[in-house]
């Protein structure tokens, strides 16, 4: 891809929070509709893309997991016009007051886009024990600004928010906007994808942007059981090094993707993987995860009667804020990354994927 | 009566837009230099910055009056750099800690764009999220180029100024509100009186702008136009709201009393009257704290009746907030219908 | 209506202990199904119809079980300490009855406690079955028991410990009774192991493999003093479930529910409940993913020994499932 940035770009402007995947979908779907031999969605609203290998029928596959829903708000109640919500996802309230949003609403029997603030009330209207310290998501309000039967007529429970952040690029070949997590991976699929039109490959390949992962990994789970594929990438977004997050569980910003390793990845692919970015020399991290990554690969790993994963991550900073921020080069050099992988299969590469104890 | 359309919202959006923390406010200022630009009256910078102009009016026994609205805003500057493009900062102006992460900025006079993260709640625990993260803990982080940046540089939200039906959601509405308005009435300055128009400084870190304008004017009296809180939100327990300050959606507000002023009834009573007349709608500002550059401005020289008159909205010092359209309308409608009946007379007797 | 609701009150299955209720609800549905199994895991799959042309295979989940307890640990004196079977509350034990699956009733009592403003803890309560000694205890480690309360009609609502999801149960088995005709291959399916974690739907569902599920079970309202925040109440009409705390509902699924009532006009409300979850969150990840979404009861004190449901909104939420059920869905 010359260019990453638009596109990556036109995926932060879509919601498509979770269970609700439709307007990341169609984007994704343009985009890959002519590097793809098939599209199609699943059950739950995965798109699945299949790129037939040129090896002989029964040709073996594999699946690149990305999820492409969002987390988000939603709406749980109205009072005199203010919104009241709860989280589609994991949010940290902290992060919210004074938030620029869009609430989806519904009640005037079409989706209508509303630009809303998530809002703190004066602390005169919040129970006194709270002081100076964080509201709760139960206390804070959305304002659309909109007299209050007009909201009424406009609104309803159930409705979604997004953030509106609009993506910004930062110095140093940076990008910033809510829903990086993990659109910064569908872009990395898409390019992985680009460069396979160009490098023939035996397998055949199934490129899947997930759905609902925010709430629980639901979507791989369906994918993977319905596409039965040898094998699973998983990728997703990991901590990037920055301010507040400096352990052990971070990794560099624009210093390449990162591996992972640990009980939800399958040795055998790490290593075939690692011994890969090492011959190419495109530079990457590693992750130690001695329990759940948190990724679709925690699920995918343990669909029908097991299915080896491997799990790679963009480093990502602010992860679940409207400011999350990554490298554009992690994301290309993710993408290459996996498209040298795939184009390197073997017809027999699964009987190297065995525990070598 | 000249009242606002399309040139007025355009103008708030390019001020709105504009980045200008107090002690920097040079970005507004060219903006109402440029649309001074042409007009009757006499216009000059003052040692702090601010743009004192006065409109001399036609009538007989004009009264002197300044009508005053900050050009600055709440904002942050960098104040250390920790290299990598993170840059340690203060707040400038009161601002709530809880309002910042998670937000984006815009730097320094290109406008450069920055965030100010927060740790992924991943990494947090329970016990955490229950304690509000300090200052000292946030950076602005620019992105790891090559820097372009340097401590002392000024940052303001970067949240664009939006328009949805009545509804307007921008930062810094506190006070380009006012400025907008007062550069109307400017425009459109009534006779029977000397206008002295000051687009004040530094309002926001303890209305220094407004103190030397007031003396430089030396008027027989002082309209403050700004922004107000408006707190109309329900309470948490479902109790009655007593404490909204004011309401969106019920007009320009009056000041009886805030923290640093009490604002001589004889205004608020000829304010409150012409409203009244002129069939527009308004409030009383609830009593209370906080303040405008009033609090400086009576106190000047051997002292200056006033009041002031604010555009309701929400959220004030924040990354967003929101007026109503109308509100705003009539806030100048109000000040043109007050300032066209003002003589010499209202202050002929003692103040209450 | 009532009567069934009343038998199935008060009968006494908590989780993984469901025969009781099996063997009532199996008699109540024989005459209306084609087929009634049960599975590993003592589901009751009952299957009404077969699949026309523009049919589904459908599955309906009601969970029969009820929350417990369960005896850990008997002292030499004859009394019961015990651990919970499901999302038991603290502050509606003490004092409480219960009732052993042989029939033993027992209530229970508190340690000594200190400081009267704060429930006991589960390790504070007992159960005292009138045993003097070890040996003249009728319950042995292992025994269960649920909540004893009898059920009350109150006219317009009805109160009854295990609503949750007795009231389900109902409503399918009228639907059961109601349903003439459907082009649909309907599995009702009575599931077990609900309050420790959706373990018999999790089963039946793969067994069954339905193109579509739809759970009947209670939500929560916000129709109470000073209760917690929700917009559902008891009496404005079942509950479409939009979100809870495990599941987000097929969009697809919220607006075939919300046609069906809206063009039968049967009163419905949206549901966002913040917390707990269903069946349906058990059906819709079963093999590759069924397309899922749940008819709540709306139901005040859930998980007390007391939990209180509308009439009226029992008789729609009979209604609407006919409906959903008795044509073709479009998607």
């Amino acid at each position: 891809m010359t260019d990453l940035t638009p596109f990556l770009k036109e995926l932060l402007t879509a919601p498509g929070l979770s269970g609700y995947e439709d307007p990341a979908a169609e984007i994704i779907s343009a985009k890959w509709k002519p590097l793809v031999h098939e599209i199609s969605r699943g059950n739950l609203g995965s798109l699945h893309g299949l790129r037939r290998g040129t090896g002989t029928s029964p040709r073996p596959s594999m699946m690149v997991a990305t999820h492409m829903d969002a987390i988000g708000l939603m709406v749980t109640g109205i009072a005199d016009g203010f919104l009241r919500l709860t989280q589609v996802g994991g949010v940290d309230s902290r992060v919210l007051p004074g938030t620029l949003v869009t609430v989806y609403a519904t009640g005037a029997g079409r989706v209508q886009p509303i630009p809303g603030i998530v809002v703190l009330p004066n602390s005169r209207l919040l129970p006194p024990e709270i002081g100076l310290n964080p509201v709760p998501l139960e206390y804070l309000f959305l304002d659309t600004g909109l007299p209050s039967r007009k909201v009424e007529g406009l609104v309803q429970v159930g409705d979604l928010v997004s953030f509106a952040q609009p993506p910004l690029e930062l110095s140093g070949g940076t990008i910033a906007g809510h829903t990086l997590d993990n659109r910064a991976s569908v872009a990395a699929l898409t390019v992985c994808l680009e460069e396979l039109q160009s490098r023939p490959h035996v397998w055949d390949v199934w490129a899947v942007a997930t759905s609902q992962e925010e709430i629980g990994t639901i979507g791989a789970t369906g994918s993977t059981y319905e596409l039965h594929p040898a094998f699973v990438i998983a990728l997703d977004v990991t901590f990037a090094k920055g301010p507040g997050a400096s352990d052990w569980q971070t990794s560099p910003l624009g210093k390449g993707p990162t591996l992972c390793m640990g009980p939800n990845i399958h040795p055998a692919l790490y290593k075939a993987m690692k011994e890969l970015a090492d011959r190419l020399e495109i530079p990457y991290g590693l992750e130690f995860v001695p329990r759940h990554t948190g990724t679709d690969g925690y699920s995918t790993q343990v669909v029908a009667a097991g299915v080896p994963t491997l799990v790679m991550g963009i480093p990502l900073r602010y992860m679940h804020t409207p400011v999350e921020m990554v490298a554009v080069k992690d994301i290309q050099r993710a993408g290459r990354l996996m498209a040298e992988f795939i184009a390197g299969l073997t017809p027999d590469f699964m009987e190297k994927i065995v525990w070598d104890d | 009566m000249p009242t606002f359309g399309n040139a007025q919202l355009k103008l708030l959006e390019k001020l709105c837009n504009a980045s200008a923390v107090s002690g920097n406010e040079g970005e507004v200022r060219k903006i109402v230099l440029e649309e001074l630009k042409g007009r009757t009256g006499d216009v000059r910078v003052d040692a702090l910055g601010n743009v004192l102009v006065t409109c001399t009016g036609s009538g007989k026994k004009r009264l002197k009056v300044m009508v005053s609205a900050h050009m600055d805003e709440v904002g942050f500057m960098l104040v250390a750099d920790d290299g990598e493009g993170f840059f340690r900062f203060e707040t400038v102006g009161g601002m709530d800690v809880r309002q910042l992460p998670g937000k984006a900025v815009l730097i320094g006079k290109e406008h450069l764009p920055g965030v100010i993260g927060a740790r992924p709640i991943h990494l947090t625990t329970a016990e955490e999220r229950k304690k509000t993260i300090p200052l000292d803990a946030l950076r602005i982080d620019f992105g790891p180029g090559d820097g372009k940046l340097k401590p002392g540089d000024r940052a303001v939200f970067a949240t664009r100024y939006q328009r949805n039906g009545p509804v307007i959601i921008a930062k810094a509405l506190d006070d380009r509100l006012g400025v907008v308005t007062l550069l109307e009435l400017v425009k459109n300055a009534p006779p029977n009186i000397d206008l002295l128009a000051a687009f004040t400084v530094q309002e926001e870190i303890g209305l220094r702008g407004a103190k030397v304008a007031a003396y430089a004017f030396g008027p027989d009296l002082a309209v403050v136009v700004d922004a107000t809180p408006a707190n109309d939100l329900p309470s948490w327990d479902d109790e009655e709201n007593t404490s909204f300050n004011t309401k969106l959606g019920l007009g320009p507000a009056i000041y009886i009393a805030d923290g640093d002023t009490l604002y001589d009834p004889r205004l608020v009573r000829h304010f409150g009257k012409s409203a009244q007349s002129a069939g527009i709608p308004c409030q009383f500002r609830q009593p209370g704290g906080g303040g405008t550059d009033a609090g400086a401005i009576h106190k000047a020289r051997a002292g200056v009746p006033s009041v002031s008159v604010s555009v309701p909205h929400r959220y004030s010092h924040t990354a967003a907030s929101i007026a109503r359209l109308d509100d705003w309308k009539n806030t100048y409608a109000l000040l043109l219908a007050s300032l066209k009946h003002l003589t010499p007379e209202l202050l002929a007797s003692d103040r209450a | 209506m009532k009567k069934l609701i009343q038998k199935l009150t008060e009968t006494f299955s908590p989780s993984g202990f469901e025969a009781g209720i099996r063997e009532v609800i199996r008699k109540e549905i024989k005459p209306f199904a084609n087929e009634v199994r049960v599975d590993a895991l003592g589901n009751l799959i009952a299957r009404k119809g077969s699949k026309s042309k523009s049919g589904l295979r459908i599955m309906l989940a009601g969970h029969m079980d009820e929350i417990g307890l369960m005896a850990t640990h008997i002292d030499a004196n004859g009394f019961i300490r015990f651990t919970g079977l499901g999302g038991i509350r603290l502050t509606y034990l003490a004092g409480g009855r219960v009732r052993f699956m042989d029939g033993t009733p027992g209530i229970i009592g508190t340690d000594r406690l200190t400081d009267l403003t704060k429930a006991p803890s589960l390790d504070q309560c007992f159960i005292d079955v009138g045993a003097s000694s070890l040996k003249d205890c009728p319950v042995k480690v292992g025994d269960v028991c649920a909540f004893d309360r009898p059920f009350v009609d109150l006219g317009n609502r009805m109160v009854a410990k295990s609503m949750d999801d007795r009231i389900g149960c109902a409503v399918m088995i009228e639907a059961m009774r109601l349903l003439k005709t459907s082009p649909h291959e309907l599995y009702f399916v009575f599931t077990t192991q609900e309050e420790v974690g959706l373990r018999g739907a999790t089963t039946s569902s793969f067994g069954v493999d339905p193109d579509l599920g739809l759970s009947l079970d209670v939500t929560a309202t916000g129709d109470t003093p000073k209760g917690s925040r929700m917009e559902v109440a008891l009496g404005n009409g079942p509950a479409v479930k939009v979100k809870d705390g495990g599941m987000l509902a097929d969009p697809r699924i919220v607006s075939w529910m919300i046609r069906t009532a809206e063009k039968a006009k049967i009163p419905f409300q949206r549901e966002v409940l913040e917390g707990g979850t269903t069946d349906a969150r058990a059906i819709q990840v079963a093999r590759s993913g069924v397309p899922a979404g749940c008819l709540s009861v709306p139901t005040r004190y859930v998980h007390s020994p007391s939990e209180m449901v509308d009439t009226a909104d029992v008789q729609n939420s009979i209604k609407l499932l006919v409906k959903l059920l008795g044509a073709p869905v479009v998607l």
